[in-house]
């Protein structure tokens, strides 16, 4: 990837943070942590990779996105909504009783392919897409983004079973290993290590890689592309809070809004960031 | 005797009879030597899947199929359907409404001798507390057919029962029409009213003429749609005749029993019988003594009715 589109990425993913923190200090709640750690994932994804169409967010042909971790709305509203599939004004509604951006992923908002919130059964719900793609004969991709606490449920095993059961190198699945969950340490409340070789297990192609740097996603996408005959898991390590220095790697702000003035701290921090990839 | 066909049987052949339409996927879970969607599978295996002995990744699948605009058929046991997978049917299907029809075989006592592990009893109840989840549960191998056929054409969450053993066909009938929705008066009377469900439907017409040779006329209505309940004709039985009997191969909470409590108790207060199972499991046995055993055969049901009305 050539330098201009990756610092024009970079660009991208500051602009989804400060719509993430906008929607969580506006909701006063809201799952900011795991949020700001696919950020530069879900950019990658809907600014580079993923054949989608605003004008027409029910496309047939489009590629698709299953936020399994869908606690994570902040990230997945802020990268649409920066997007253009629906106005950025909405996001300071996020959480509220009128608005269609509820606290978790919801099929019904422009741009989301599947519902999610209850943890595990994204994966299942990709695997269902990337199987209806094989049947109808047609090449869409399909993403599938899980946390390293979230696939501690066993369902993401069924789920990766059949996967590789089924051979569908049309399905991507990423997992966030940011290493948190709500009640700390993943080693220490229940590791799911080694994850690469656990999805090597179930015949998938594996990639690990820095889940924040923007050539080793892209270059991960094209690695999954290029792989025939069997689904590709990235195993994108990252970090929880990433981009807001008094976020990262705390467990407490998995599910908590930062104040007026955290939120301002938050701001310039990214801001500051902004000029300084701009240059 | 009557000609017995199984309703799972009716249900794999309706899908290969009906399945022609490109939109239409099955699923099973490693049962479709069972729930026959083997049927299904074997003329249309380019729109089959077997997920494996995995029901809950099955339904989340069922979802992110139909996301693609498919009308998914997912069976199972009624136990692993509707009971291990209820929470993915409520997120995954139910609440994203999307157009999947889950299908739980062997439901009831009459799964037999496999016992209570594999005996839903409670599958109505709990696929009625979604919102929006449509309850389905024909009587024979007539109406299962002409139930899948309906469902092919329906758009929307759904859940049909069916059952295993072999049952008499009773809608063999000239003027037999279904009709997603509406109950089905199939004999008149007024002296009391039996709304059944599934196999018990056979039962509860075995009652009716039990009843009549001792002078009582007994309405019967298939109630093969439990959900959303035809409020129409049971509120019509209710008023004309003042006594309600619901009997279902189910727990008597949250079943028929329970939907036509929570209308007549609003609507029309009108006493009532629940015959079902009363709040406890099934065992291992012969279906028809399981029946028996738990008062869900025609004897049975006749001298409950009896000694209801006399109360």
């Amino acid at each position: 990837m050539d330098a201009t589109k990756s610092k024009s990425l970079r660009e991208t993913a500051a602009h989804v943070r400060l719509n993430a923190l906008k929607a969580v200090v506006s909701a006063g709640s809201g799952h900011i942590g795991g949020s700001l750690s696919i950020t530069d994932i879900l950019t990658a994804l809907y600014f580079h990779q993923m054949k989608v169409d605003v004008k027409n967010p029910k496309w047939e042909g489009r590629d698709r996105l299953v936020l399994s971790k869908g606690h994570c709305s902040p990230a997945l509203y802020g990268v649409l909504a920066e997007k253009g599939f629906f106005p950025k004004e909405e996001l300071k509604d996020f959480r509220q009783i009128d608005s269609r951006l509820s606290g978790h992923v919801e099929i019904s908002v422009p741009g989301v392919d599947m519902s999610t919130g209850s943890l595990g059964q994204g994966l299942s719900a990709a695997v269902g897409m990337a199987l209806a793609a094989g049947m109808d004969k047609v090449d869409y991709r399909v993403y599938a983004i899980m946390g390293d606490g979230e696939i501690e449920e066993g369902q993401i095993w069924e789920a990766a079973m059949s996967a590789g059961h089924y051979k569908l190198d049309n399905l991507v699945a990423i997992v966030d290993n940011n290493n948190l969950q709500i009640d700390g340490q993943i080693t220490d409340v229940m590791s799911p290590y080694p994850i690469d070789k656990k999805f090597d297990s179930f015949n998938w192609n594996t990639i690990v890689i820095d889940g924040h740097d923007m050539d080793q996603i892209i270059d991960a996408f094209d690695q999954a592309e290029k792989t025939k005959g069997k689904p590709t898991a990235i195993i994108a390590k990252t970090v929880k809070g990433k981009g807001v220095s008094f976020m990262e790697n705390v467990a407490g702000w998995h599910g908590k809004a930062p104040d007026q003035t955290q939120y301002e701290a938050a701001v310039s921090e990214i801001e500051a960031y902004l000029e300084e990839v701009r240059g | 005797m009557a000609e017995q066909y199984a309703t799972r049987l009716a249900y794999g052949d309706a899908l290969a009879e009906y399945g022609s339409k490109e939109d239409v996927v099955v699923l099973d879970a490693d049962l479709a030597c069972c729930t026959m969607s083997g049927n299904f599978a074997d003329k249309y295996p380019e729109r089959f899947r077997n997920i494996g002995i995995a029901e809950a990744n099955m339904m989340s699948i069922a979802a992110g199929i139909a996301t693609t605009g498919k009308n998914v058929f997912a069976s199972s046991f009624a136990m692993f359907a509707a009971g291990r997978a209820w929470e993915q049917v409520r997120n995954s299907i139910g609440y994203p409404r999307l157009n999947v029809k889950v299908v739980g075989t062997h439901s009831g006592v009459s799964v037999g001798e496999d016992g209570a592990t594999h005996q839903a009893l409670e599958d109505i109840a709990i696929m009625r507390a979604i919102p929006g989840m449509l309850v389905v549960s024909p009587s024979d191998a007539i109406e299962t057919k002409a139930a899948v056929k309906a469902l092919m054409d329906y758009e929307g969450p759904a859940y049909l029962r069916v059952g295993r053993i072999p049952a008499d066909i009773i809608n063999d009938t000239p003027d037999y029409k279904f009709e997603l929705f509406k109950g089905y008066e199939m004999r008149e009377g007024n002296d009391a009213a039996i709304l059944a469900t599934g196999l018990m439907v056979q039962e509860a017409l075995k009652a009716h003429d039990i009843l009549k040779a001792q002078g009582i006329n007994a309405r019967i209505i298939d109630i093969h749609t439990i959900k959303p309940l035809d409020e129409e004709i049971v509120l019509k039985a209710a008023k004309e005749t003042g006594a309600i009997i619901t009997v279902e191969e189910h727990n008597i909470l949250g079943g028929l029993g329970g939907a036509v409590a929570e209308l007549l108790s609003e609507k029309c207060p009108t006493r009532l019988l629940r015959i079902g199972m009363k709040d406890e499991f099934g065992k291992s046995g012969k279906p028809q003594d399981l029946f028996k055993k738990f008062g869900l055969n025609a004897d049975n049901i006749s001298q409950q009715v009896i000694t209801f009305i006399n109360k």
